[in-house]
This record gives C-alpha cells, sequence and structure tokens, in this order.
C-alpha cells in the first residue's frame, strides 16, 4: 500500500514540478501585467482548446517523440547523443532527395523508401561520432555537437545550390528551399486537421523500441554495456560494437523525424540558415522529452505530447495576451529547469528507501551475510 | 600530565557504556537491549556477522543513528550524541572501513579539512602539519604532512585517518574492518600501531569477523547475534572455534574435507603467459602452470602482485603479450573473452560488484549474463522471459540467494548474496575450467563455508578450478597443490601437504627456499 502511494507520488512528480514552474511564470506575467489566469487559460485553450488544437499539438510532439525514443536507446547505452538536430537535417535532406528524384513512383513506394532514407541518414549522422567514440575515445557530446554544426551548413549549402527549387532559381528570388514534393507523397492525414501518419509511426515505434530494449538480446546488451562496460566485457558483449550501435539507432529515429517532418508537415525542405528553422528544435527538445519520460519509451509518448502542447499553447497565449516570445522561451526553460531538479529529489527518495529497505534486509539476516557498512549512504559518508 | 590526559593532551575516555541500547527500523528490531562496555586501555573486539547489528550499535555510538531506548554513559555521566560532531567533541573518534580522504589533497590538508583555522580566514597549514610530526611521534605513524593522498599506500592512508581521529582529541577509537584493506604485513605493522595506543590509555573498539586477528590482538570481544548481545568474554578465555560457534549460532567446521578425486587431465594449460598491468608495465612474466580437472589449484599472493592480470589474461579479458594459454588443448590465447566462455571456462572475478555483476539488472538479468544470447535464454534474438525467470527461481533456491524477488536489483544486495548470486551464475553453467578470484574477501564465517562447500564440490565433480586467493588459511584448506606468485613471477608449486605458514609466507616475499637450499649447497 504504501509502496504504491510512493510509486503513485514518484510518477506525479513531474506534474507537481511543472505546476511549480507555472506558478513562478505566474509572477512572471503578473510583474508584465498580464493576468496570468487569461494567460494560462490561453495556453490551455491554445493545446487542448479543440480538435484542431489537439491535432497541433500531437503535429508537434511527434518529432520529439521519434527524438526522444532515440535518445532513450542512447542514453540507456550511457551515451550522451546531442546530435538529434544535424540527424534530423541529414535524414530530412536523404528523404527529400529520393521524393525529388522518383517523382513518377507510386506514393506508398515513395513514402516507405524515403523513410528509410531519413532512417539510414541519421544512423549514419549518429554512427559517425558512435565509431569515434568506441574506437577513438573522442567524447560524443562534442562530436555529435560538431555534427550538428556540419548538418546544418550542408542543408544551407544543398538548399541554395545542387538541391534549390528550380521555381527560384527562375523568379531570381532564390529562397534557399528545394521544390515541393508531388501530392501522392505526403503522408496521409488521420482527420480533417493537420495531424498525419507519421504520428501513428511514432507510438508503433516507441512500443517497439520497449520490446528492443527489454525483450531481445540486443537490447539487453545495450542496457548492460550502459550500467557497467567492465561486466558487459565478462559477460562476453562486445561493448564498441554495442557503443556504435546505440549511437546509430539514436540517430537513425531522429532522422525518421527529419524525414517525417518533410514528408508530413513542410512538403519540402526549407532553411532559414539554422538548424531550428527546419527542426524546430525537436532534436534538443526530444531530450529533454525523454528525460521527462525517464528514458523509457512509453513514458516518451505522453511526455512529447506534453512539450508538444506547452510549444502549441505557448503560441496562442503570446498572441492572445501579447507578451514577449521571450517570455515563452523563459517559460519552457522553468519547466525544465523545475522537471529535472524534481528528478534528482525522485532518485533521492528511491534511495532512501532503498536504504530502509536494505538495512531491513540485513538486520534480521541470520546466517547469510550482508554488508550495509559496506556501502555508507552518500549523505552519511559526507557527514563523518 | 595530569592522571587523565593521554599523550595527545586531551581527556581520557576511562569508561564508556551502552546500556540496554535498542533500535527499531521498520520491521526490524537492529538491536535489542544491548550492552556494551570498554575502558581505557583495552582492545575491545566486537564480534557478530554481517547484519549481526554491530553496525547499527557502533554507529548509534558515533551519533549517525540515534536509538530508540537505552543510554550512552561516559566517564559515569549520561551523555546524548546526536551528531558525529557530538561524538567528537566527546573525545569519540571512528576509522571507516572505506576511507574519508581527498586523494589530490595533501595529509596536512586533509587533516586539517572541517576544523577551524586558528587564524581565522587563512591557513594553518604549518601548525597543523607540526602537530602531525608531534603525534606521528607519540604513537610511531611516522607520515609526511606534505605527501599527497594518492601518493600513500592503503596502510598509509590509514595511518592518515588515525591522525584525523588524533588530531580531533579521539580518547576512544571505533576501527571498522581496518584490516580488510591492508596485507599481512601492514596488518602486522597496525597491530604495533594499536598496541601503543592501548598503552598510552586509549580505549579501542576493533570490529572484525576474522577470529584470528581477534585472538591476536583484543583483550575482551563481545558477541552479538541478530541484534541482540550474546556474551562478553576475555579473549584469554575462549578459543577460536568457540568463539565462530557463539557468533554464527551453530556449529562451524574450521576445517575443510578434501575427498579423495581422481586427477584427471590438465584442463588449463598456462605456458609462459605476459601480460601487463593497466598502468603498460609487465604484471605478469613468463607464467607457466597447468590445472588438472578435480583439482583445486590455488594461487597465493599479497596482494597486487599480478594475481589479477593474470586472471584476466586467461580469461580474456585483458591483452596476452607473450606465451600462451590452452583450454582442453585449445589455443584460447587471444580469443575474446566471450569466445573464453563459450569454451565453458567460468571466472569470479575478483572484484565483483564492479566486473562481475550489473548492480542495475535484477537478479534474473545478471543470472544470464554469461548466456544472454543463448538457448533457452534467448530465441532468434528474443528473451526468453519466462525460461529466464525459472531458471533463476531454481538458482536462488538451490544457492540460498536471499533475496525478496527475482526482480530485485542486485545492487540493493548484501556482499555475501552478490557473491551467491556470482557463485550460482558461474558454477550452474557446469564449467570445465572455473577460476575464482577472492572468493570469500569481505564474507563472514557462514558465508565462507558456503563458498567453500561449493567450490569443493565442484572439484569433486572434476572441473579443474584456480582459486586465487591472498588469505593462506584458505589457500591451504582448500588446495591441492599451491602457486605462490610474486611481482608477476611463479615462485613454486607446493603440494599440499608441504605447504606451511612460514614457507608459502617466504615464498609469497619472493624466496624459493629450495631454490635457497640448492644454491647453498652449491
Amino acid at each position: 500500500m504504501r509502496s504504491r502511494m510512493n510509486a503513485l507520488f514518484d510518477a506525479m512528480l513531474p506534474v507537481f514540478a511543472t505546476l511549480a514552474a507555472l506558478g513562478v511564470g505566474m509572477i512572471m506575467l503578473l510583474i508584465l501585467r498580464v493576468s496570468p489566469l487569461e494567460a494560462y487559460g490561453a495556453l490551455w485553450e491554445g493545446a487542448f482548446g479543440s480538435t484542431n488544437a489537439i491535432a497541433e499539438t500531437l503535429v508537434k510532439a511527434t518529432p520529439l517523440l521519434l527524438v526522444g525514443l532515440g535518445i532513450c536507446i542512447a542514453f540507456r547505452a550511457n551515451v550522451i547523443n546531442i546530435g538529434g538536430e544535424g540527424q534530423m537535417i541529414i535524414g530530412g535532406i536523404l528523404a527529400t532527395q529520393v521524393g525529388l528524384t522518383f517523382t513518377d513512383a507510386p506514393g506508398w513506394l515513395i513514402i516507405i523508401l524515403a523513410m528509410f532514407a531519413g532512417f539510414l541518414g541519421g544512423a549514419i549522422w549518429g554512427g559517425i561520432p558512435g565509431a569515434l567514440k568506441a574506437y577513438f575515445n573522442v567524447n560524443e557530446i562534442l562530436s555529435t555537437v560538431m555534427m550538428n554544426a556540419i548538418a546544418v551548413q550542408l542543408m544551407n549549402f544543398l538548399l541554395r545550390g545542387p538541391m534549390i527549387d528550380p521555381a527560384q532559381l527562375e523568379k531570381a528570388s532564390k529562397i534557399p528551399q528545394t521544390a515541393r514534393l508531388a501530392e501522392a507523397f505526403r503522408l496521409p492525414r488521420l482527420v480533417p486537421t493537420r495531424l498525419h501518419l507519421g504520428f501513428l509511426i511514432a507510438l508503433v515505434l516507441a512500443i517497439l523500441v520497449y520490446i528492443l530494449l527489454w525483450r531481445t538480446t540486443l537490447g539487453y546488451r545495450i542496457r548492460a554495456v550502459g550500467q557497467n562496460p567492465d561486466a558487459s566485457r565478462y559477460g562476453g558483449i562486445r561493448v564498441r560494437r554495442r557503443i556504435v550501435l546505440a549511437l546509430f539507432l539514436s540517430g537513425a529515429f531522429a532522422g525518421l523525424a527529419g524525414a517525417i517532418q518533410v514528408y508530413g508537415v513542410n512538403y519540402r525542405m526549407i532553411t532559414d540558415g539554422s538548424a531550428s528553422g527546419f527542426t524546430g528544435a525537436a532534436g534538443f527538445n526530444g531530450i529533454v522529452a525523454a528525460l521527462f519520460g525517464q528514458l523509457h519509451p512509453i513514458g516518451t509518448i505522453p511526455a512529447s505530447i506534453f512539450f508538444g502542447a506547452l510549444l502549441v499553447g505557448a503560441n496562442k497565449m503570446q498572441r492572445v495576451v501579447q507578451i514577449p516570445s521571450a517570455l515563452i522561451t523563459a517559460l519552457n526553460g522553468l519547466v525544465v529547469v523545475f522537471v529535472v531538479s524534481s528528478e534528482i529529489w525522485r532518485k533521492k527518495r528511491q534511495r532512501q528507501r532503498l536504504a530502509l529497505a536494505r538495512q531491513a534486509e540485513s538486520e534480521d539476516d541470520d546466517v547469510s551475510p550482508s554488508a550495509p557498512e559496506l556501502y555508507p549512504p552518500a549523505e552519511e559518508a559526507s557527514e563523518s | 600530565m595530569s592522571d587523565n590526559k593521554l599523550p595527545s593532551g586531551h581527556t581520557r575516555i576511562d569508561s564508556l557504556e551502552m546500556r540496554g541500547i535498542t533500535k527499531r527500523f521498520p520491521g526490524v528490531l537492529a538491536n535489542n537491549k544491548v550492552d556494551f562496555e570498554v575502558h581505557a586501555g583495552e582492545v575491545h573486539a566486537l564480534l557478530g556477522e554481517n547484519g549481526a547489528g554491530k553496525s547499527t550499535l557502533m554507529k548509534i555510538l558515533y551519533g549517525l543513528y540515534g536509538q530508540d531506548e537505552g543510554d550512552i554513559i561516559l566517564n559515569g555521566k549520561k551523555i546524548k550524541i546526536d551528531s558525529p560532531t557530538d561524538a567528537i567533541n566527546h573525545g569519540i573518534g571512528m576509522i571507516h572501513q572505506h576511507f574519508m580522504l581527498v586523494e589530490t589533497l595533501t595529509v596536512a590538508e586533509n587533516v586539517a579539512l572541517g576544523m577551524p583555522s586558528s587564524r581565522g580566514f587563512l591557513t594553518d597549514l604549518d601548525r597543523v602539519s607540526e602537530r602531525i610530526l608531534e603525534l606521528g611521534k607519540i604513537y610511531g605513524l611516522e607520515i609526511d604532512p606534505s605527501a599527497y593522498i594518492w601518493q600513500l599506500s592503503v596502510g598509509q592512508q590509514q595511518r592518515v585517518e588515525i591522525i584525523k581521529a588524533l588530531y580531533r582529541g579521539a580518547a576512544l577509537l571505533i576501527l571498522d574492518e581496518p584490516t580488510a584493506v591492508l596485507t599481512p604485513q601492514e596488518v602486522k605493522e597496525f597491530f604495533v600501531i594499536m598496541r601503543q595506543m592501548v598503552a598510552d590509555g586509549h580505549a579501542l573498539i576493533f570490529i572484525s569477523h576474522k577470529l584470528h586477528e581477534i585472538m591476536d590482538i583484543c583483550d575482551r570481544v563481545t558477541v552479538l547475534r541478530d541484534g541482540e548481545l550474546v556474551g562478553t568474554k576475555i579473549i584469554k578465555e575462549i578459543t577460536k572455534s568457540e568463539l565462530a560457534n557463539w557468533m554464527v549460532g551453530r556449529e562451524v567446521s574450521m576445517t575443510r574435507e578434501l575427498v579423495d578425486v581422481e586427477l584427471g587431465p590438465a584442463r588449463l594449460e598456462v605456458k609462459g603467459l605476459c601480460a601487463d598491468s593497466n598502468r603498460g608495465t609487465p604484471a605478469v612474466r613468463d607464467f607457466t602452470l597447468n590445472v588438472h580437472s578435480g583439482e583445486i589449484l590455488g594461487v597465493a599472493g599479497i596482494s597486487g602482485n599480478g594475481q589479477k592480470e593474470l586472471a584476466e589474461a586467461i580469461t580474456g579479458l585483458r591483452e596476452v603479450t607473450g606465451g600462451s594459454v590452452l583450454l582442453e588443448g585449445e589455443d584460447i590465447t587471444h580469443c575474446r573473452p566471450g569466445e573464453v566462455t563459450e569454451r565453458m571456462l567460468s571466472y569470479i572475478p575478483e572484484e565483483r560488484m564492479r566486473d562481475g555483476m550489473i548492480k542495475d539488472f535484477s537478479i534474473a538479468e545478471n543470472m544470464i549474463l554469461r548466456e544472454h544470447h543463448k538457448s533457452p535464454f534467448a530465441e532468434k534474438g528474443f528473451l526468453m522471459l519466462k525460461t529466464i525467470a525459472k531458471h533463476s527461481d531454481q538458482l536462488i533456491d538451490r544457492f540460498r540467494v536471499k533475496t525478496p524477488s527475482r526482480d530485485t536489483k542486485a545492487g540493493t544486495l548484501s556482499g555475501g548474496n552478490i557473491q551467491k548470486v556470482v557463485l550460482a551464475r558461474e558454477i550452474s553453467r557446469q564449467p570445465r575450467v572455473l577460476i575464482a578470484a577472492q572468493p570469500t574477501r569481505g564474507l563472514d564465517v557462514g558465508a565462507t563455508e558456503y563458498v567453500h562447500a561449493q567450490l569443493l564440490e565442484q572439484r569433486a565433480n572434476g572441473t579443474a578450478i584456480m582459486m586465487i586467493s591472498e588469505d593462506l588459511d584458505e589457500v591451504m584448506a582448500l588446495s591441492d597443490r599451491i602457486a605462490v606468485i610474486c611481482e608477476g613471477e611463479l615462485i613454486g608449486i607446493v603440494p599440499r601437504d608441504e605447504a606451511t605458514p612460514e614457507k608459502l609466507g617466504l615464498m609469497m616475499a619472493g624466496v624459493n627456499p629450495e631454490e635457497e637450499a640448492a644454491s647453498a649447497a652449491r
């Protein structure tokens, strides 16, 4: 009973944290002389107020979920993938090229091919830092960030040159974008809104990633390597290969997110010179969503929807109560800070319960030994 | 110097009494009306199996826990200890088994850490250093105050811990398994220091489950079992085996019965093996030996003489720089760890928490670490969760692992139970060769007995066993032959009936008595 209450409390922690963040946001709104009630009302309205709003929220959630799934895989292997942005871009570029090259092929075939191209593009862009880490001990945080920069410049080059929309050349306006994809190639819409098949694909993949991580030998190995590379080696696991694979897969999901962004939302690739012009910063926000979902693929689903709602709702809030967009960014930041902090709190609670349980186990233990004194909780150690 | 002063200048603790201490944890009575008493000038052993409540009792004394009932009486006066700071102010110090030192700071800086400086905002390290040298002289704890902790050996680091406590005015010291991390030589030196402190009027509480050490150094012993006081005795009035029975609460066999097993063919052949340490220096040099089916070959040596590297080189975990390893005639010298495992070699690593299991994995998941990719635990890349669950339930049952369930995270288990999980996994594969490194380190008498029984059962089944151990008693009790390693070299192999502690001790120091005799005769 007590343990169930504890579990419930833990699960609700992110929600409490969000409420606390909105509470602090309320102060900022008051300073700006805006009614918090009205502002948050607009936020809710914008995110969930109508079918359309909900659909927009889910559209925004789709790339977050896909990137987040990749993050779950990478972080479980204890490799940090900050390269979601670049991986999305490369995935988007390859997928777009598929649709622009084979203009006469049947739609379903192109969609499948394009998704695969996006998957592969992201995988390569993630796999390179993976190989660098595994075989040359290059820090993957640095290399994935650097790969982002390369991807952005590659995109800018391609969209201004080789891949530019021929119409833009004729008009001499030279907007850096590709030609529009044929209508047959668009991802089907689900309801009469902008919500597209990509969201369902992401949901199915979330379940598949869950199965991968906890029901297959491959997932066992990835998690083992992430928890303890030494013991993994001892267990016969080839640690380096798993590290490469984890980043490869992680990149692949981001690449797929890029492909889906092109085929489900934009129908072309367009750049404003920055990465987020294409990705909407999903490559970064996906990390937050995955962490919010406690690095669990299923948990990442509601987490992505939550952040999607925040993004969409904030837009509406900005329009309705006329506040600077900087406040929206700040509010998002607040939520992240509060949620991440609450995570530490949750872990601490867990540790305390563990220590208690261990104490209980060890002290009633008659013949078989236990050594609580071997592993004193950190708090105790610092006291003495 | 007045009568109740110690050479360090602090007030002596003539007597300290804990009366009727009771401490409850949710659902558990950790200490039940325990009485404990220690006085100046004695080493008082606190003995009990892990989980008997000795650690709880000492944590209460040091102010880490508060007792639910009972009193602490110091020099006849009732006192309250609410925090380690209180304890230190009363002259009670504690040396933890795992040192609380900052590696990148000097000895003086570590001692000064957390103490107010006599110069306010400025440091007074020169004064601290002087005091360290002074204390060192009094107690025979010579140490350079300007040395960095990372430069010091484990034994020296322990001296720093003691000086730290003395500097803070400790008259009574709680020593929590102080010898667990020391080499036999360091233990001897440590005992000299302990005797000096006792002679000077300190009171020492010595927590250990190494019986021979308690017999050696202590004046009195208090035994706890299941949170209850079993009794207090003067060491001179009790024997080692009585003490063991007292602690465990049943007859414990101190000797091991080696049944006759027909010696089979050499299963493991190590020929001229060389391997480097992590620092890149040679750690195993031209090492040659065979292990036969049905024997336990003990490998004795002082800690850090290449034992770990030897085991890792054989099991494929460490690169072999020369020589070869044959398993049943097949060359496995440059095989990957997984390939060595495939050939039915099992290995119980020395650092089982770090190298032998994954703390955040469940027991069930840890049970299949070696075979997670193979039928029946995996089919076509998918884990067979039901088979895995059944398998781990069987092993938990057979090896008497104490755990709430197979889904419990392995890292939450106690040391002895973790060793049982590793043992269960490695033995249940029915290995052809088993390498066990320090199989009973950190385990208490009951668990040690159990592990030994399992190793002997494997021996009877015809497994070729190489047992690496720093515990001479263990090596001599279990081995058919004893190989001694020193600085990565094989000094010699002694049959069981020719082995004496003196002879092995000499060999562990790198001297082969037979060679010495031969060269002397020449």
